[in-house]
């Protein structure tokens, strides 16, 4: 999965372009980023710079709608997941249980951490 | 949830002096209806579609999920797919995951940043699910948020909250009451509810809703 063929589709040879193949996958490690542009951003601020793990990757992908919401939409597909963060992280403090979690669905351009093709 | 805490005045009530939002909206609206960018009509008829769309689908999608292995397998897999099988149309082009309770794991809907709603197969949220109390509390301190709702999660069972902020909405499937063998669809379906597939209560035989009440 970490070499370059990964994008190379085996029956035809079709390498695949930007942003069609997810950069990351169920189970990995990703934090999410700490910017704060101007407008209306659907990263909830109490996320920014959290760790957690993506639980699963939403398919297809789709329009980067904070980008759409400015009439920008061309070309910008990329892939949202689903990102398990413990309570606990979010909160310093947590009252609940260890293992409680917030799910949340965030746009590949928020997301770092080790990427396919890394 | 009438005696609940988050139940503030009524949202509907007409107020003397138009808010801001309320004249931009009744600008906008009426520049686009001059301009005929669309018609009177067209938002009666979206507020029709809105209208059409309750509870009571829902609870039918979950009854069916409670009777039918393969249907429920096909809900957890793709839930709007799954509830398109029912005639209920996804008009805001929305995707839908639906999220089962188990004897280990609780699911609770938020969306902090605003109020996206499973709207196809629910209709409007209830006004409190809109107000930043809930919408704060249920990121932060989902237990007690729960038992003041009435729904005591021991401390080994796990608690999702989902946010649903960008593209999908959330429902959730709500574990089958005890002592319902015997119901027929249409009287499981009968006990669910709004509050019960958004997660803050369970699902509940109707002896046990009277006795708490």
């Amino acid at each position: 999965m970490e070499s370059i063929d990964a994008n190379i589709d085996a029956r035809t040879g079709v390498v695949a372009a930007d942003g069609e193949l997810p950069l990351f996958k169920a189970g990995d490690e990703v934090s999410v980023s700490v910017r704060y542009p101007i407008g209306h951003f659907r990263v909830p601020n109490y996320v920014r710079g959290k760790r957690g793990i993506v639980e699963a990757v939403i398919v297809p992908p789709a329009i980067n709608n904070e980008e759409e919401g400015y009439g920008r939409n061309a070309g910008n597909k990329r892939h949202y997941y689903r990102v398990a963060i413990p309570l606990t992280e979010l909160w310093q403090g947590y009252a609940g249980s260890a293992n409680d979690s917030l799910r949340i669905e965030i746009f590949e351009s928020w997301l770092e951490g080790r990427r396919r093709n890394d | 949830m009438t005696e609940h805490a988050h139940d503030h005045t009524p949202a509907a009530e007409l107020s003397a002096v138009p808010g801001y939002y309320e004249i931009m909206e009744t600008a906008v609206r009426e520049l686009l209806t001059e301009k005929r960018l669309f018609g009177p009509g067209e938002i009666r008829r979206q507020i029709e579609v809105l209208d059409s769309r309750t509870p009571a689908l829902g609870a039918k999608v979950v009854a069916r999920a409670w009777v039918d292995p393969a249907f429920r397998a096909r809900l957890l897999a793709n839930g709007r797919r799954a509830c398109e099988e029912f005639g209920i149309t996804f008009y805001d082009d929305t995707d839908l995951i639906v999220l089962e309770n188990t004897d280990k794991v609780h699911n609770l809907i938020v969306c902090t940043l605003c109020s996206c709603y499973p709207r196809p197969v629910l209709g409007l949220p209830p006004d409190w699910y809109k107000l930043k109390p809930y919408r704060a509390r249920a990121v932060k301190d989902p237990r007690t948020l729960l038992a003041e709702f009435g729904t005591v999660i021991p401390d080994d069972v796990e608690i999702r909250v989902s946010d649903s902020t960008a593209m999908v909405r959330y429902l959730v499937l709500p574990q089958r009451p005890a002592g319902t063998d015997a119901f027929t669809e249409e009287q499981l379906a009968a006990l669910v509810t709004r509050d019960a597939m958004i997660g803050v209560v369970k699902a509940e035989m109707p002896e046990a809703k009277e006795a708490l009440q």
